[in-house]
This record gives C-alpha cells, structure tokens and sequence, in this order.
C-alpha cells in the first residue's frame, strides 16, 4: 500500500479540499446561461437547456461505459434513435382503421411465424444435447435458420407493403410519452446485452467496430421500415408528458420539461453516485484498471463488463427517449454520427470521464458551444466570402451554409483530438481514493 | 442464357469489384492493426481524402489522360498515393505518435483515430461540399461488350474501363505487397515488428522507420482503394461509415495483422454483399413453367433489399467473432 502512495501522489486527492476547480467552472457554465437568456430570448434558452438536459442523460451512460470501465461505444446514435422510436411508437395515437383491418391480423401471423421460427432454430441449436454430433446441429441449425429468414421476410414484405398503401403506417399505442421512454431504456438494454455478449470478451477495438455497425444498421431499419415510422416521411407531432406550447405557452412548457428532464439527472445522478462508492463501483474501477489482479481476485470480469455495458446503454435509451419526445417530430434520417454519437463523446472526455460531476458540466458546456457555434461559422464563413470576393474575387459555391456546418466536424474531432493530447482526464477529472 | 448472363454482370463481374476495392482497404486496416496495435477508424476518410486528390489534380490538368491513352484520374494516381501517404505521415507524426510516447492503451488511439476521421470529413466537405461528383472531368467512360459465343444470349457481359483497371491494379497491389513483404529488408522488418515489438526492437529494428513506412504503405492504398471506388461509381464525400464495417469485417474475418488474410476476407465480405443482394428469382426464370406456383410468383428472391446491405458486414462479423475470433487464417493480434 505504501508503494503505492508513493508513486501516485498525483492521483490521490487531498481529503476535503475546497473545491475550487468544480466551483469556477460551474460558476462560468452559469454565467454562460445567463448570457445566452440575455440575448438569445427565454424560449430559444429553455429549448437549449432541455436539449442540453437530455444530452447529459447520454452523457451520464456513455460515462459509464467508458468512465467507469474503459469501453468504447462508437454508436450512441443507434441507441439514442431506438429510445426515439420507442417514445414515438408509444405515445401516438392508436391507428383505428389499421387494427380493425385484416392486416393487423396478418401483421400479428407473421410475428407468430418469426417468433416460431426462432424457437426451431434455438431448439435446432440445442440438439447436441440429444446426442446429435456437433457439426450436424451446426449445419441443421443454420439452414433452418436460412429457411425460416426467406419465409418470414417474404411474408413480411408482402403484408407491409400492403399497410404502407393502405393506411399510411402502423401508428402508436396512444399510452403516456414516459412508457414509452422507460421501455425505449429497456430495448436499447437489450440489444446492447447482445453487442456486449458477442464484444465484450474481445479486444476493446471490437466493441467500437461493432456498436458503430449496429448503429448505422438501427438507423437504416428505421429509415427504411417504413410501415414502421414512415421512414423518411417522419413522424409528428410526438405529445410530451408535460402540457405542450399549444397550452401554456412556449417558455412554461419548455420550463415544465426541462424540471421533468432534471428530476430525472438528479435521480439518475444520486444513484450512480452511490453506486461508484458502493463496493461495486470499487470493483468495477479494479476491473477496469487491472483486469488480472481483479479476475484474481475472483470477480467475474465478463459478467461485471455487460452488466455495466448494458446500464450504460439503458441510459443511453431512456435519453435519447426523452429527446426524442421533446423534438416533436420523429426523423430517422436526422440521427446522425456527429450530432448523437461524437458529441456525447466529446461532452464525456471534455468533462471527465468517471466523474459523474465533470460529465454533466461536460455535456451542459459542450451543448451550448454546439448550438452557439452555428450562427458562428456561417458568421465566420460569411466573412470569408466577402473578403474572397472582394480582395481575390472568387466566386461562392451556392451551398455555403451546408458547408459551413460541416466545418463543425472538423471543430468536434479537433477538439476530441486536443483534449486526448493535453488533458486526458478532462476538466474535472475523476477523484481517485486511495483506501488505508 | 440471358439470365446467367445477368448473373455474372450482377455477381461475378460486381463482386469481384467491391471484394477488390475491400480488400484494398482491409490491408491498410490489417497493417495498421499489426505494427501499432489498433484499430484505425480513419482509414475510409484516407481512403476518400485520396479521391478527392485525384479529383483535384484531375481537374486541373483534364488532358493529361489524353496524351497517355489512360483515363486522367489514374495517370494522377500515383501523385495522390504520394500526398496521401505524406497525409497519413504527418498525422501519425501530429495525432498518434505523441500519444503512443504516453503510453496509452489501444482504445485511446482508436478515440484518436475517430477523432482524425472527423477532421478529414470536416475538411472534405468544406472543401468539396457534400454531393457526388465524377472523376471522369474530360474524357468518358469507355465500356465494353462481351457477347457471348451461345445461341440464345443476347445479352452481353458488361465491363467498363475502370472496373478493368481496378482488376489490373488489385493484382499489381497484391503482387507487391507480397513481394515487398517477403522479399525486401524493410518488409521483413515489418513482419518481424508485428511479431513481437520489443524482440524487433532489441535486434536493433529502428522502429520508428518501421511506424513511417507502414503510413507511407498505408496511405498508398488507402489513395489507390478511395480512386477505384470513386472510379466505379462517382466520387461522394460521405461515404466512410458506411465503408468502415465492410473493411473491418473483412480485415476481422481474414485473420487481423495477417495481409492475405485480409485480401481473402475482402473478397468474402465483397461476395456476400452482391449474392446477398442478388435477386434469385432472375436464375429462376427459365425453369417458370416447371416450377409449383408459391416459388415462381415470388417476385423478389434477394436475402435482404439494398437498401439493408450494410447489415451484411455486421452480420459476417458477428459470426466471426462468435465463432472464430481469430479470422479464419489464425490473425496474431487477438
């Protein structure tokens, strides 16, 4: 133990130091927000801050991941968007006409068959325990498998096909918005449980590879599914758990939500928190920091790794749910990389991974900037053109504002790039203590 | 007849252009995953970075092409390859280099990686905007046709000229790298590095030599990969996460550090794509007649729509990963 403390002093942190870092940053991520209620207008600045809000929820998940126990999910954006159609399918109105048609019946043929199908598979892949030798239950399993894919997704096409003229897309299920965000937690829950089943006892670079392909895949079933969420037609207006603007007003309702959204970091917070303290956070930190020894000591490292993956991706769910609902309009098409995953990324590195605190002042920091920095590039741009114009005489492209937020993805992946050089554990790094 | 022909034009002749363009790519990915360790998430931004270059130099100097009898864009290859390794140096020496003197773990430079893809895109698109556009600037696409020498196909096999460079330039690819590999100093040391580091080091390898060429090979490829692709369809400036997975999963599935592996797994993932999205009903056509009525009125027989192709990678992956982690010709970085 001793050793120990010698050679990590600069870790160890002083035992009740007033926390004047935290204090200072907070003070000018506050001061920040007053500036732009001063001069952006109560309404614009209300709508940031729930935004902000829901992306510290994101924040909060992805800190987990990699903060807590060093993964590295690249496809935030595939479990943001299915938290978004979760809360879309949930809280808008039933389509009468379509249950009352045949379709709905046929529809629910084809889940039975599909669910059918994959009971024979699974008891295909089972059959070894019958005495079957291996490589037969292998091949039988999978042409089975193979077999009952071309069957249900002929069905499939024919059936949604036939909605899709008819009566435009399945609708919602006309229940409450907040359903819809806890079950949006709970299926991002599950399709991360099997990302976290297949990757997670690899190398860590294969977790990345594979969350970015499950999002890319997410987002083109939703784009395209279009019986599902009329693809590219979207989907709106999504009702929000809190009276709408139609009712009280713009700045009330956004203020309603965004009290709603901070019940939920607050509740959020306090729980991780005490979990970080808690003997599990201690292990989750040994697992992270030294796998051996932790595995020595009995942990059981893979099970420990998805269970934190999985909680992460919950969260993940439930935020992108909850911004999904507060957009009002449900875009598959607009749930892109840069906005959904690399900038959770940049908010969690930026503020401290591990450090619930830094996270959040992370993502609230960084979402400001973000917004701020549209009317200032086509500001910077504009500039550009002008002196182009004027001093070399170049002629403008036509689609200069597009181009003008591209230069937004140079800004995130330099600054992803600095605060890995200059300040690897962000601005408010994590604390850690050293017992005895 | 016809139908077979349409076979080929949809899957030998579209297979063997998306598996080669892979397989290029899976390299550079292989080699990076060998010699630094990690998985380098910038490489189709390399590989679009190299395009644009041979856009650029394309169009400044139209005729060039006309005067060789090559189409411009690949008489400006060679200098694209040249600034994109110079490109693919620099940021090892700005990004990667300072955080590898850290000490930091893989997963970290893979952050950097995604960090660098960002600012190549950022830049790309500033600077070429976000729609396609076509390499051919002044010269056309010259496409032959084979006819086939059977009664009864009237169909030709369709090969355009840039797919036939493509062919002739996988092979000089492949043959190089071999060559170099296996042959010269410095491909030995290579092999030696991705071994064991410090055994490669301790013979007195000057491993920082090593990092550059790799880069240097690296962004060569990448130039070469990013031109064919823009070659075959048109130059688009988005396309890098949708081509990360196939390259990944072909640089995976090969067996990752292993380089013929990945020219093996590029053409797998490149095959499986074109049957994937094959449509079996064409083959099937002939035989309408003597067929039971359920399997001749499908209209479309294709496993997944285009529109879903992607899935493809990621699912070959999965298996891979399930099943084999190591890639099927035993890679050495696990």
């Amino acid at each position: 133990m001793s050793t120990q403390q010698t050679h990590r002093e600069d870790l160890v942190a002083a035992p009740s130091r007033f926390p004047l870092r935290e204090v200072v940053l907070f003070a000018l991520l506050m001061a920040a927000i007053l500036g732009v209620f001063a001069t952006m207008g109560a309404a614009y600045s209300t709508r940031m801050l729930v935004e902000a809000a829901c992306y510290a929820i994101l924040a909060l998940g992805l800190t987990i991941q990699w903060g807590y126990a060093g993964q590295f999910n690249a496809g935030v954006m595939g479990f943001v968007a299915l938290g978004g159609y979760c809360a879309m399918a949930f809280s808008m109105p039933v389509n009468g006409e379509f249950w009352a048609s045949p379709l709905a019946g046929e529809l629910g043929m084809v889940v039975l068959m599909a669910l059918g199908g994959l009971l024979v598979v699974v008891g295909a892949s089972r059959l070894h325990h019958l005495g079957v030798p291996k490589r037969l239950r292998t091949g039988l399993a999978v042409v089975l498998a193979l077999l009952f894919y071309l069957l249900v997704s002929a069905r499939l096409g024919v059936v949604t096909e036939q909605i899709e003229s008819q009566y435009d897309y399945i609708g919602g299920l006309g229940l409450p918005p907040w359903l819809g965000w806890i079950v949006g937690g709970v299926v991002a829950g599950v399709v991360g449980y099997f990302i976290g089943k297949v990757c997670l006892g690899l190398r860590s670079d294969y977790l990345a590879i594979a969350t970015l392909g499950i999002a890319e895949i997410i987002k083109a079933v939703l784009k395209n599914a279009d019986w599902l969420t009329r693809g590219t037609a979207t989907v709106s207006p999504l009702p929000w758990p809190v009276p709408g603007p139609a009712e009280v007003g713009f700045t009330l309702a956004r203020a309603l939500y965004f009290s709603v959204t901070a019940v939920m970091i607050v509740a959020i917070f306090y729980l991780l928190t005490r979990a970080y303290h808690a003997p599990w956070g201690r292990m989750i930190r040994a697992i992270r920091d030294n796998e051996i020894s932790a595995a020595a000591m009995g942990k059981d490292i893979n099970h420990r790794r998805l269970e934190i993956f999985v909680l992460g991706c919950i969260l993940m769910g439930i935020g992108g749910a909850a911004l999904g609902s507060f957009n009002g309009l449900f875009d598959p098409q607009g749930y892109l990389p840069l906005n959904h995953t690399f900038l959770v990324l940049v908010m969690v590195i930026l503020g401290g991974p591990g450090n619930n605190l830094g996270t959040l002042f992370g993502a609230f920091a960084v979402y400001i900037i973000w917004v701020m920095s549209e009317p200032l590039a086509l500001a910077v741009l504009d500039l550009a053109v002008t002196l182009g114009e004027g001093s070399f005489g170049w002629e403008a492209t036509t689609n200069l504002d597009s181009r003008a937020l591209q230069a937004r993805v140079f800004v995130i992946g330099l600054l992803i790039s600095l605060v890995l050089r200059f300040a690897p554990k962000g601005l408010l790094p994590e604390k850690v203590k050293h017992h005895g | 007849m016809n139908e077979l022909v349409f076979f080929i034009n949809n899957v030998i002749v579209a297979g063997s252009v998306t598996g080669s363009i892979y397989a290029i790519g899976a390299v550079g990915v292989t080699l990076v995953f060998s010699i630094m360790r990690f998985a380098h998430f910038a490489h189709a931004d390399m590989m679009t970075f190299g395009a644009f270059m041979v856009l650029l130099l394309t169009l400044a100097f139209p005729q060039a092409g006309a005067a060789v009898g090559l189409p411009t864009a690949v008489v400006m290859l060679p200098l694209a390859m040249l600034l994109t390794a110079g490109l693919a140096v620099g940021i090892d020496r700005v990004f990667y280099k300072p955080l590898r003197a850290h000490g930091v773990k893989p997963i970290v430079m893979v952050i950097a990686s995604l960090g660098v893809t960002l600012m190549l895109q950022g830049l790309i698109r500033v600077f070429a905007g976000t729609s396609g556009e076509s390499l051919y600037v002044d010269d056309r696409k010259e496409i032959f046709r084979l006819a086939l020498p059977f009664e009864g196909a009237r169909a030709p096999i369709v090969v355009t000229e840039p797919q036939l460079i493509l062919f002739v330039l996988t092979v000089i690819c492949v043959v190089g790298l071999h060559l170099f590999l296996s042959r010269s100093r410095l491909g030995k040391a290579m092999r030696a590095m991705s071994d064991n580091p410090d055994l490669a080091r301790a013979s007195g390898i000057n491993t920082n030599l090593i990092v550059a060429v790799t880069w240097v090979i690296v962004g060569g490829l990448a130039a070469i990969a990013g031109t064919l692709l823009s070659l075959d369809v048109t130059f688009k400036p988005d396309l890098s996460f949708f081509l990360l997975l196939p390259i990944f999963a072909a640089a995976i599935v090969g067996g990752v550090g292993h380089p013929y592996g990945a020219i093996a797994g590029g053409f797998l993932v490149g095959f499986a794509e074109t049957l994937a999205v094959f449509n079996w009903g064409v083959l099937l056509r002939p035989f309408r007649d003597s067929l039971p009525e359920w399997l001749s009125g499908a209209g479309n027989l294709a496993f997944v729509g285009s529109e879903y192709k992607i899935v493809v990678p990621f699912f070959i992956l999965v298996a891979i990963l399930v099943w084999r982690p190591t890639g099927i010709f035993k890679g050495k970085v696990i």
